[in-house]
């Protein structure tokens, strides 16, 4: 640890952010469409799980096992999204509800440990973790090697990610109908536009990303299956796409941000220097209850930019 | 449908489905479209056709079948039974998207624009070509040319939710344009313009047809069809009354058409005049207030309102009505200012002191701001009583005298429906506004704030509502009439106001009050306007 506290905190927060940044991309994608899906938390942990379990079962190179178990992850947590998608699209169901529903459902204390128990995921670490790779030989350059060049494949992967969805939402013409389906649906149906197609397409999207942003707990963090690993990171997520106001960039600062509030605790701790770490533990979920109940506020979600069909079941033939 | 381009198709040797003796080859035609919701029967065997060239006119009352025809036609609602034809070919619509495909436009009565993205945005959302920098470069050039040539010129790159209303009409046409509409329908398009801003569009609408395009113009504007159409057809009950040539008939005969009687609106009749040196029930001062974006809609308006008087606020949507009822009414805090009732200030943003000071409101969405849909018309009528007896007695409410005061003021009000237990959301509008007015007189209130308080009624209704209206200032009340439709200001007000961005830029006696003059300080007074 000779790097300067600084460059340890950047890294760590780099890290930490990565999962929050894939699930909250998703989650940004999924309400750019008008859906509010708050099973976030589940599905990071079904992907979680999957994650694990594939990496157990899968046989291999580890480069292999790594994708397989990836892939496996997304997918799951896929499946989760798009029963929630019937659930609020097909059946317009009160998205608070089934969101809720979904978490409750899969999370910490339902079908997520009860499959981990009946298969026996949390016995044994994972045979094939996400490493952190060592980019051109220049992990150990000072201040850029751990900045730039000493992250895991997903880092890398999230960095694409978050100028795709930037490009994808802002200078591509699905985009564009995405966002007129999240903000207008009457406009983007008299346009010919398949709403309830955009949505589900993009809720189910969410779901993957969040399902790969709980393979990274499963995988890189820990790297082993714990009941209820994710620890609130779904919420985070979803409080996230409002601190950067529905858009990727500023969601990937706002994760990094989160990232370096979540291992700033470790870090000073392994430093000595003495905070109460519960109370440096909290920040993040303090500030993700305080942009929650900001959010809650109509005006203010308006105001902020939030996509104005966000929440609201479309229905065309209102008579 | 059945294919992308008709004019190709029938070229290429379609079956042509002309009946011998009808007019030759139709850009549209409808026949015995029927399409039922839940309940009702809306279009009841329509028979409707456009000619190539033409503004066609549908003229109806609400609810005569209108916009579920033009629902129809623009794919968005699917006819029970029915078929469609474009140039003499036959069509099947499974959505909007096939419709736009086969050139229909349409511009709906709400705006179907996302306010949050740019005016180029907007037009590029159905556009099959990216929204690269090419190309909104292209859309850039197209729209400049387009709006020099029809008159619709508007920023590309502005927000549409910083147009005004008239702008955004531009936008909806533009949009129909780009996409090469052939068959352009308008859904009540002048109901948001100045006369002025009205007759621009019809400027437009004709240099349209002048170039083969077809024109369906919705509306139950009499004098408006008139104007601007070269044949109408008329519909009532769902069903066609008659096609005619609107160089043919006056505007009683299309009124009669419509109506299936004679109606003449003329200015009501006053039991007694406005004293002039009479004590003012009402007395604004200096009130502004915010909109729900936090952006000035009110400013600095006063005015008095006298025992007796029917005080018209007239003025373009959006320019502040709203907020100022709210303001009056005490559902919006205004930002400054003082308003007295009797004499005495009332306490500000309180729906409840408004209220016990003697100020009535009929709300613009008179539904679901005035009442509560899912509640009996009993609930509904006692929502403002209940506090008190003889509605309630300590904690409980009298439940049989609530029904029998329900009772008793259906019949005085002459709401029809199955009894007092009705919930509200099944009555038709008029009776829903006249269960409202109902419970509104029956407060005894000094000042009655009414917006749009006919919108969306029938002839029959609008007669009722503006009956009551005239009655309650003759019973020495003081009415505040906040309406966009000109006609029904002109034909109720005593003096009237008119609000312009927020201000109030002019105060017109009901003698010096025409159309033309109200029009013009509607548009921003002496500022010139371009209009293309």
């Amino acid at each position: 640890m000779n790097h300067n506290l600084f460059v340890v905190i950047a890294a760590s927060a780099i890290f930490y952010g990565t999962p929050l940044f894939f699930a909250a991309l998703g989650e940004l994608l999924t309400e750019r469409s008008g859906v509010l899906n708050l099973g976030v938390e589940g599905m990071m942990l079904i992907g979680a799980l999957f994650g694990s379990w594939a990496s157990q079962h899968v046989g291999g190179p580890s480069w292999f096992v790594v994708l397989a178990s990836v892939l496996i992850g997304a997918l799951a947590a896929a499946v989760l999204a798009a029963m929630y998608a019937v659930l609020a699209i097909t059946l317009r169901v009160n998205q608070t509800v089934a969101g809720l529903a979904l978490t409750i459902f899969a999370g910490g204390v339902g079908l997520s440990s009860y499959l981990a128990n009946s298969w026996h995921v949390a016995l044994r670490p994972t045979p094939h973790p996400i490493r952190k790779l060592d980019v051109l030989g220049l992990a150990d350059t000072p201040v850029l090697g751990p900045l730039l060049f000493n992250h895991t494949m997903l880092t890398y992967v999230s960095w694409v990610l978050a100028a795709v969805g930037w490009f994808y939402l802002f200078h591509s013409r699905t985009g564009l109908r995405l966002r007129a389906v999240g903000e207008s649906p009457q406009t983007a149906d008299a346009m010919g536009i398949s709403v309830a197609g955009y949505r589900y397409a993009h809720t189910i999207l969410g779901g993957a990303l969040a399902g790969v942003g709980g393979v990274f707990y499963s995988l890189a963090i820990v790297p082993t299956w714990v009941d209820g690993m994710t620890k609130g990171a779904g919420w985070i997520a979803i409080a996230l796409v409002i601190f950067g106001f529905w858009r990727p960039e500023l969601t990937l600062a706002g994760a990094y941000l989160f990232g370096a509030l979540s291992s700033l605790s470790l870090i000073l701790k392994a430093r000595n220097v003495h905070i109460n770490g519960s109370i440096l533990d909290a920040l993040p979920f303090l500030a993700t209850i305080v942009v929650l109940v900001v959010m809650s506020s109509g005006s203010m979600r308006r105001r902020l930019g939030a996509p104005a069909a966000l929440g609201v079941p479309y229905q065309r033939e209102e008579r | 449908m059945s294919t992308a381009d008709p004019a190709q198709a029938v070229a290429a040797g379609g079956e042509p489905t002309e009946h011998p003796g009808s007019p030759p080859a139709a850009a549209v035609r409808m026949s015995g479209i029927v399409k039922r919701f839940p309940g009702v029967v809306a279009n009841d065997g329509v028979d409707f056709a456009a000619a190539l060239g033409e503004v066609h006119a549908l003229l109806g009352e609400n609810g005569a079948g209108k916009s579920t025809l033009s629902n129809i036609l623009t794919g968005l609602y699917r006819p029970d039974e029915g078929r469609i034809e474009l140039d003499g070919r036959a069509v099947h619509f499974d959505s909007p998207r096939d419709a736009l495909a086969a050139g229909i436009g349409m511009v709906h009565q709400h705006f179907r624009l996302v306010p949050t993205f740019t005016v180029a945005e907007n037009v590029a959302l159905a556009d099959p070509h990216g929204i690269g920098r090419r190309q909104v470069r292209h859309l850039r050039q197209e729209l400049a040319a387009m709006g020099a040539h029809y008159g619709l010129a508007v920023d590309p790159d502005a927000r549409v939710w910083q147009l005004s209303v008239g702008e955004q009409q531009r936008v909806e046409l533009l949009k129909a344009l780009h996409r090469g509409a052939r068959v352009l329908i308008l859904d009540e398009p002048t109901a948001v313009l100045t006369p002025q801003e009205a007759d621009a569009l019809f400027v437009t609408l004709r240099a349209m047809v002048a170039e083969g395009r077809t024109v369906v113009f919705i509306s139950h504007k009499l004098h408006e069809v008139k104007a601007v159409s070269d044949r109408v057809t008329v519909l009532r009950h769902g069903r066609t009354v008659g096609t005619v040539d609107t160089a043919s008939c006056t505007t009683t005969d299309l009124a009669r058409l419509m109506v299936g009687r004679d109606v003449v609106f003329r200015r009501a009749e006053r039991a007694h005049p406005v004293d002039p040196a009479a004590a003012p029930l009402m007395r604004v001062r200096g009130v502004s207030a915010v909109n729900h974006r936090g952006q000035p809609a009110v400013r600095q308006a006063g005015f008095e309102l006298r025992p007796g008087e029917i005080l018209g606020v007239a003025g373009v949507a959006g320019n502040g009505q709203r907020e100022l009822a709210e303001a009056i009414t005490g559902m919006r805090r205004p930002t400054a200012g003082s308003i007295e009732v009797g004499g005495s200030p009332v306490r500000l943003g309180s729906v409840r002191a408004a209220h016990a000071a003697g100020i009535a409101h009929v709300p613009e969405d008179r539904l679901h701001t005035g009442l509560a849909p899912s509640l009996s018309i009993a609930s509904n009528v006692v929502l403002t009583a209940y506090r008190r007896p003889p509605a309630s007695r300590g904690p409980f409410l009298d439940r049989g005298y609530i029904r029998r005061h329900a009772t008793e003021l259906m019949s005085r009000f002459d709401v029809r429906a199955p009894g007092p237990d009705t919930p509200v959301r099944l009555l038709s509008g008029g009776n829903v506004q006249k269960v409202l007015l109902g419970r509104e007189f029956a407060s005894d209130p000094k000042v009655l704030v009414a917006a749009s308080p006919t919108r969306g009624l029938d002839v029959g209704a609008i007669e009722t509502v503006r009956r009551l209206l005239v009655q309650a200032a003759d019973e020495g009340r003081g009415v505040l009439l906040i309406s966009e439709d000109l006609e029904e200001i002109l034909a109720l007000s005593d003096r009237v106001l008119v609000l312009y961005e927020g201000r109030i830029v002019g105060d017109v006696p009901a003698a010096d009050a025409t159309a033309e003059r109200l029009g013009l300080l509607m548009g921003g007074g002496a500022v010139s306007r371009d209009v293309g």
